[in-house]
């Protein structure tokens, strides 16, 4: 035990609070201890391949894809102009609109799948008007983009705005002197300076519409190929085919690994200079 | 690197204290029972019963009664897709008797080693067609399920009556009438497969189906002024068989009596009054 106190004449010492590691060791085991037993579980790497092989699997991995793709375009093309919106109004309504988006990202999912059936469903007070046009949404893979939307998009939007937040107002005002319209101010200013925040806002949604599973179930139904997602198929699957539960989950996990790094990437890329041109 | 010396120390320290709690936690030995041994056997304690969906309100009626005959005890009731409280219990749930909506789910628990006796069918069910309040899709008969149209709910393959389904539309195909095809019909109106009945009854109370197939059973009172039901012939019927088994839990001799009590004749009144056919 040499830790003596540490020299004065270096400033970026910091003192490790050892009467911690006990308890932080116990926390970090626990979190790792789960993911450590799936993938435990998975290292008969023959079965797995063999499990991801199935038509169950793959019909959720193309329809996960899919919706999830879906999701990120709308939040985009949706979610920017509302946060710049956010990012650029004062007042009371500006207020209560930006609480209100939030809201989906702390509400249970269970709550926006009954929401979202006692609204779009066919006697709901939206989709009753729709179905007299003959637009059915529940059971659809509609339905499952729309559940996604509704729990993922908050995350792009809230991310975005912080972005867009932070563009100093003088760059943007520098540019309207030149001339800019606001189409292009957006475009080549506000943008590029907001583009850390936007895409990791992005990757955030896409993840979490990816793992959506509760507000699926209830608004959408679990059919194969049709609405069965990957988290719904690892329900189903859990209860007739263990591997091909076992096989989705481990994917998932990787995907959400990947999502961790791509976030640490973008968040370094914050810190370096973004104009290259 | 005295540092990583500590670091290392607490680690195993941590795992250590982990460990411990994690087996205190898990594997709570059951004590002796001195009564028990002298001849006299007392039911006490915290009883955990795994039954399926179909069993909610009739389980939570008999449990009633059962801690009242068994004055501190008390029932552990938890409901799911049989095939999910059986693929629980293989899993290590822990559970002193598991009641099964059919025979399949019971026999893969047996062969899975969680029972501790062997199982006894305690209750009968059949099946109806439901649908929305004032059925506006006009299904008057098992036959209407194969119209092109129709929303259908069925439960997932699985779960025994998402089976039963399939065996009816099978038996409904060879009947006069019905056309070899029916199953194929019905089964491509199929917009769902949920995970357990009682989520299938929901949606079609919401009006989200045409029609779905359940136990007569699920039709209880809280949900029959929503729902218009349509019964199936009695040749076409599926008898479906409800077995129950004491499972190797953390109280074998509460789980007994309580598989007793289900069989003896306060539970049978109390099943029936439910809807259920006796065994």
């Amino acid at each position: 035990m040499a830790s003596g106190p540490a020299p004065l004449n270096r400033a970026r010492t910091t003192r490790i609070p050892w009467w911690a590691s006990a308890p932080s060791t116990l926390l970090v085991v626990f979190l790792i201890l789960p993911l450590a037993g799936l993938l435990l579980r998975a290292a008969n790497l023959d079965a797995m391949v063999r499990a991801l092989g199935r038509p169950v699997v793959l019909d959720a991995l193309r329809l996960s894809l899919l919706t999830t793709l879906a999701v990120l375009v709308l939040s985009v093309v949706l979610g920017s102009p509302l946060a710049l919106l956010l990012a650029r109004s004062r007042g009371p309504l500006a207020t209560a609109v930006d609480t209100l988006v939030d809201l989906p990202i702390v509400l249970p999912p269970a709550v926006a799948g009954i929401a979202l059936l006692l609204t779009l469903g066919r006697r709901g007070v939206l989709g009753g008007v729709l179905s007299v046009f003959g637009v059915e949404i529940p059971f659809t893979t509609g339905a499952v983009v729309l559940a996604e939307l509704f729990v993922a998009a908050p995350f792009y939007v809230r991310a975005a705005r912080s972005g867009f937040l932070a563009v100093p107002a003088e760059v943007e005002d520098a540019a309207r002197v030149d001339g800019a319209s606001p189409w292009q101010v957006f475009r080549a200013v506000s943008v590029p300076l907001a583009a850390p925040s936007l895409l990791g806002g992005a990757v955030l949604c896409w993840a979490r519409a990816l793992g959506e599973f509760g507000a699926t179930i209830m608004f959408a139904g679990s059919f194969q190929g049709r609405t069965q997602t990957m988290p719904l198929a690892i329900y189903a699957a859990l209860e007739s085919d263990l591997d091909a539960a076992v096989a989705t989950s481990v994917l998932l996990l990787l995907a959400a690994l990947a999502v961790l790094l791509f976030l640490r990437f973008v968040t370094r890329g914050a810190t370096t200079p973004l104009h290259r041109s | 690197m005295p540092r990583t010396g500590v670091a290392a120390k607490a680690l195993a320290l941590a795992g250590i204290v982990l460990t411990a709690l994690f087996a205190g936690a898990c594997s709570r030995p059951v004590p002796p029972d001195p009564r028990a041994e002298a001849g006299r056997v007392t039911v006490s304690g915290e009883i955990t019963v795994f039954a399926a969906s179909s069993l909610t309100e009739a389980f939570r009626e008999i449990g009633a009664g059962f801690e009242a005959a068994n004055p501190g005890t008390r029932l552990n009731l938890n409901f799911g897709g049989s095939s999910t409280l059986r693929a629980q219990l293989e899993q290590g749930a822990r559970a002193d008797v598991f009641a099964s909506a059919d025979e399949v789910q019971m026999s893969l628990a047996v062969k899975a080693g969680v029972t501790a006796s062997d199982p006894a069918v305690f209750a009968r069910n059949r099946l109806v067609i439901v649908t929305p309040r004032g059925n506006p899709r006009q299904i008057a008969s098992l036959e209407d399920l194969g119209r092109p149209g129709v929303k259908l709910l069925l439960t997932a393959p699985g779960v025994p009556i998402g089976q039963y389904t399939l065996d009816l539309f099978d038996r409904a195909a060879r009947a006069p009438g019905f056309g070899t095809d029916f199953r194929a019909r019905a089964e491509a109106n199929v917009v769902s497969r949920e995970e357990n009945v009682r989520q299938l009854v929901a949606k079609v109370q919401l009006g989200e189906a045409d029609a779905g197939v359940c136990y007569a059973t699920d039709v209880t009172p809280s949900v029959r002024d929503q729902l218009t039901v349509i019964q199936i012939p009695d040749g076409l019927q599926v008898s479906s068989a409800y077995p129950l088994a004491p499972t190797r839990g953390s109280n074998p001799v509460g789980g007994q009596a309580f598989a007793a009590y289900v069989l003896s004749p306060a539970g049978q009144a109390v099943l029936q009054r439910w809807g259920f056919l006796p065994p």
